[in-house]
C-alpha cells in the first residue's frame, strides 16, 4: 500500500513556482529521500505534506487522507522533525517529550511507556533530566527525533536531521534512522549525498520545483553512468544525464 | 489535556527564567518598599500605602505582556511552532495555552504585593480580596497585549515595545507616579482614553471601599479587553496561517 500519493502538487509564491506539478508515491515502511540544491522545493514539499502550507494546486494523500480536506486526520498520523532543532530550551528533555505527548492527547500510562521506550531507543537516559537548552547539538537532534517519534507516527518527516553534526553524532543518528526502516515511512531531506545513498530505499531528485528523477541510489548511478552517487547527482541536476 | 500541556510549558518557561522572577515579582516589591521609604521621609498622598499598592499591582502586570509576547515571538522565530502546528493541536489550544497560565502568575504577583503592603501598614480588610479579584480582567488585558505583540513582532521588537514602551505608557499614563490633575490638558485626556488609569482607579476604589466608582472604570477595562483580545486572536490566527 502507498503511504503517500502525491498528485500534481504545486506551490506558487507570487511569480515563483516553488513546487511544480509534483507527482510521486512512497510505499509504506519505505525510507524515501528528497534531494536537490537550495531552492529545489524540498522543504516546501514537506511543508505541504505536513499541512503547514496550503498547496496552490494538486493534492497529496497520506494513508488515504487528503492534505487539503482531511488535515486533522493527516496530523494524527504524521510527525515532523524540522530542520532547526525544535526543542523548548527551558524544559528538560523529559518535559519536552511530555509536551508532545500532551499535544497528541496521549494518556498518562501510555506516555510513561513511550518515554521509556524512546529513552532506550535513542540512549537519552543521561540527559533526560537536563534542560534541553543546555544540551549539545547532537543531543538536541536526538531529542528532536525522539519528540517526533513519541506519538508513534506512521509517517515521519526528517528535514535535514544531521545538519551541523560531527561525524560520530551523524553516524549514531544514521543507526537510529536505519532502525526505523520498515516500521515507519520516513521522508528525509538532506544535502549530504552519502547520507541519502546510505539510508534510502529510493531517492527523488528535485530541481527548481520539478522532479527530475526518482529511483534507487544504484539505479541513479547507472543512469548517470558513474560509480559515485555525488557525481551522479551533479550530472542529473546539471542536465548531463537524464 | 492538550491545552494543559501547552499551558504547563508556558508557566514553566516563565517561572524558570530568573529575569522574569525579578521583573515580575522583585521589581514591583522594590518599588513599593522604595516609595514607602520616600513617603516616610517626604509625605506625598499618592505614595501612601493604600494609594500606592493598587497602582504598583497594575504596573507590575505590564511585565505579563512582556512575558507572554516574548514566549510567542521566540516560538515563532524558532521551529518549535512549526513542529507543534503539525500536531493535532487546534488554534484554541494554542491561544489558551499561551494566555491561561499567566493569569495565576498575575494573581500571585498581586497577592505578594498586597501581602508586603500589609506588612508596611495597609489595613487588612475584605476590600483587598475584591482588589485581587478585579486584577483578573486587568491581567487579561495585559496578556491580550502580549498575545497581540507576540503575534506580529520578533523577540527583539517585543523587548522594545513591551519592555520599554508599554511599561512606560503603563507607568506615566496611569496616575501611579503623579496626579494626572496636576498635568491636565491633552495629557490627562489621552490618559483617560487609555485603560491604564482606569485599571489603577478601579483598584484604588476597591481598596478604599468606594464600590460605586468601580463599575465605570471596569467598563473601560472590559471594553479594551474585548477589543484587544479579539484583535490579538485574529493576528495570532493570521500568523498561524502564514507559518
Amino acid at each position: 500500500m502507498d503511504a503517500i500519493k502525491i498528485e500534481n502538487l504545486t506551490k506558487n509564491y507570487k511569480e515563483v513556482v516553488a513546487v511544480d506539478n509534483l507527482s510521486l508515491t512512497v510505499k509504506k515502511g519505505e525510507l524515501f529521500s528528497l534531494l536537490g540544491v537550495n531552492g529545489a522545493g524540498k522543504t516546501t514539499t514537506i511543508k505541504m505534506l505536513c499541512c503547514l502550507t496550503e498547496p496552490s494546486g494538486g493534492d497529496a494523500f497520506l494513508l488515504g487522507n487528503s492534505i487539503r480536506t482531511q488535515k486533522s486526520a493527516v496530523k494524527q498520523v504524521i510527525a515532523l522533525s524540522p530542520q532547526e532543532t525544535a526543542v523548548v530550551p527551558m524544559l528538560t528533555a523529559k518535559e519536552n517529550l511530555e509536551l508532545i505527548c500532551g499535544a497528541y492527547g496521549i494518556e498518562k500510562f501510555k506516555k510513561e511507556e513511550q518515554i521509556k521506550r524512546l529513552t532506550k531507543l535513542l540512549n537519552l537516559e543521561s540527559v533526560l533530566n537536563r534542560k534541553a537548552g543546555k544540551l549539545s547539538g547532537g543531543w538536541q537532534r536526538r531529542l528532536s527525533i525522539a519528540m517526533a517519534l513519541i506519538s508513534e507516527p506512521q509517517i515521519l518527516f526528517l528535514d535535514e536531521p544531521t545538519l551541523g553534526l560531527d561525524v560520530i553524532a551523524r553516524s549514531e543518528l544514521w543507526d537510529i534512522i536505519r532502525a526505523l526502516k520498515g516500521k515507519v515511512t520516513v521522508i528525509l531531506t538532506t544535502h549530504y549525498m552519502e547520507e541519502a545513498e546510505a539510508l534510502s530505499d529510493r531517492i527523488a531528485i528535485m530541481k527548481e520545483g520539478k522532479l527530475l528523477l526518482c529511483n534507487t541510489a544504484e539505479e541513479i548511478k547507472k543512469i548517470a553512468g558513474t560509480n559515485s552517487f555525488e557525481q551522479a547527482f551533479v550530472r542529473i541536476v546539471k542536465g548531463v544525464a537524464k | 489535556m492538550k491545552t494543559l500541556a501547552l499551558a504547563g510549558r508556558t508557566a514553566k518557561e516563565i517561572i524558570r527564567d530568573p529575569l522574569n522572577l525579578f521583573f515580575g515579582l522583585g521589581f514591583p516589591l522594590v518599588l513599593i518598599l522604595l516609595l514607602s521609604a520616600i513617603q516616610a521621609s517626604i509625605p506625598v498622598s499618592l505614595f501612601e500605602i493604600d494609594s500606592l499598592t493598587p497602582g504598583i499591582t497594575v504596573f507590575g502586570l505590564s511585565f505579563m505582556s512582556l512575558f507572554s509576547a516574548t514566549i510567542i515571538s521566540k516560538d515563532r522565530g524558532s521551529a518549535l511552532l512549526q513542529r507543534l502546528y503539525t500536531t493535532p493541536l487546534s488554534s484554541v489550544n494554542f491561544i489558551l495555552g499561551y494566555t491561561l497560565p499567566i493569569i495565576p502568575i498575575a494573581i500571585a504577583q498581586s497577592v505578594i504585593c498586597y501581602t508586603v503592603a500589609l506588612a508596611l501598614g495597609l489595613k487588612l480588610t475584605v476590600n483587598i480580596l475584591l482588589a485581587i479579584a478585579l486584577i483578573i480582567p486587568v491581567s487579561m488585558l495585559f496578556i491580550a497585549l502580549g498575545l497581540l505583540f507576540g503575534s506580529v513582532l520578533n523577540d527583539k521588537q517585543v523587548g522594545g515595545i513591551c519592555g520599554a514602551l508599554l511599561t512606560n505608557l503603563a507607568a506615566w499614563l496611569s496616575g501611579i507616579w503623579f496626579d494626572l490633575e496636576l498635568v491636565g490638558g491633552v495629557f490627562k485626556k489621552i490618559a483617560y482614553l487609555l485603560p491604564f488609569v482606569h485599571a489603577v482607579e478601579m483598584e484604588r476604589a476597591a481598596i478604599f471601599g468606594n464600590f460605586g466608582d468601580i463599575l465605570p472604570h471596569l467598563t473601560w477595562v472590559l471594553g479594551y479587553l474585548v477589543v484587544l483580545f479579539a484583535t490579538a486572536v485574529l493576528l495570532f490566527l493570521r500568523q498561524m496561517k502564514k507559518q
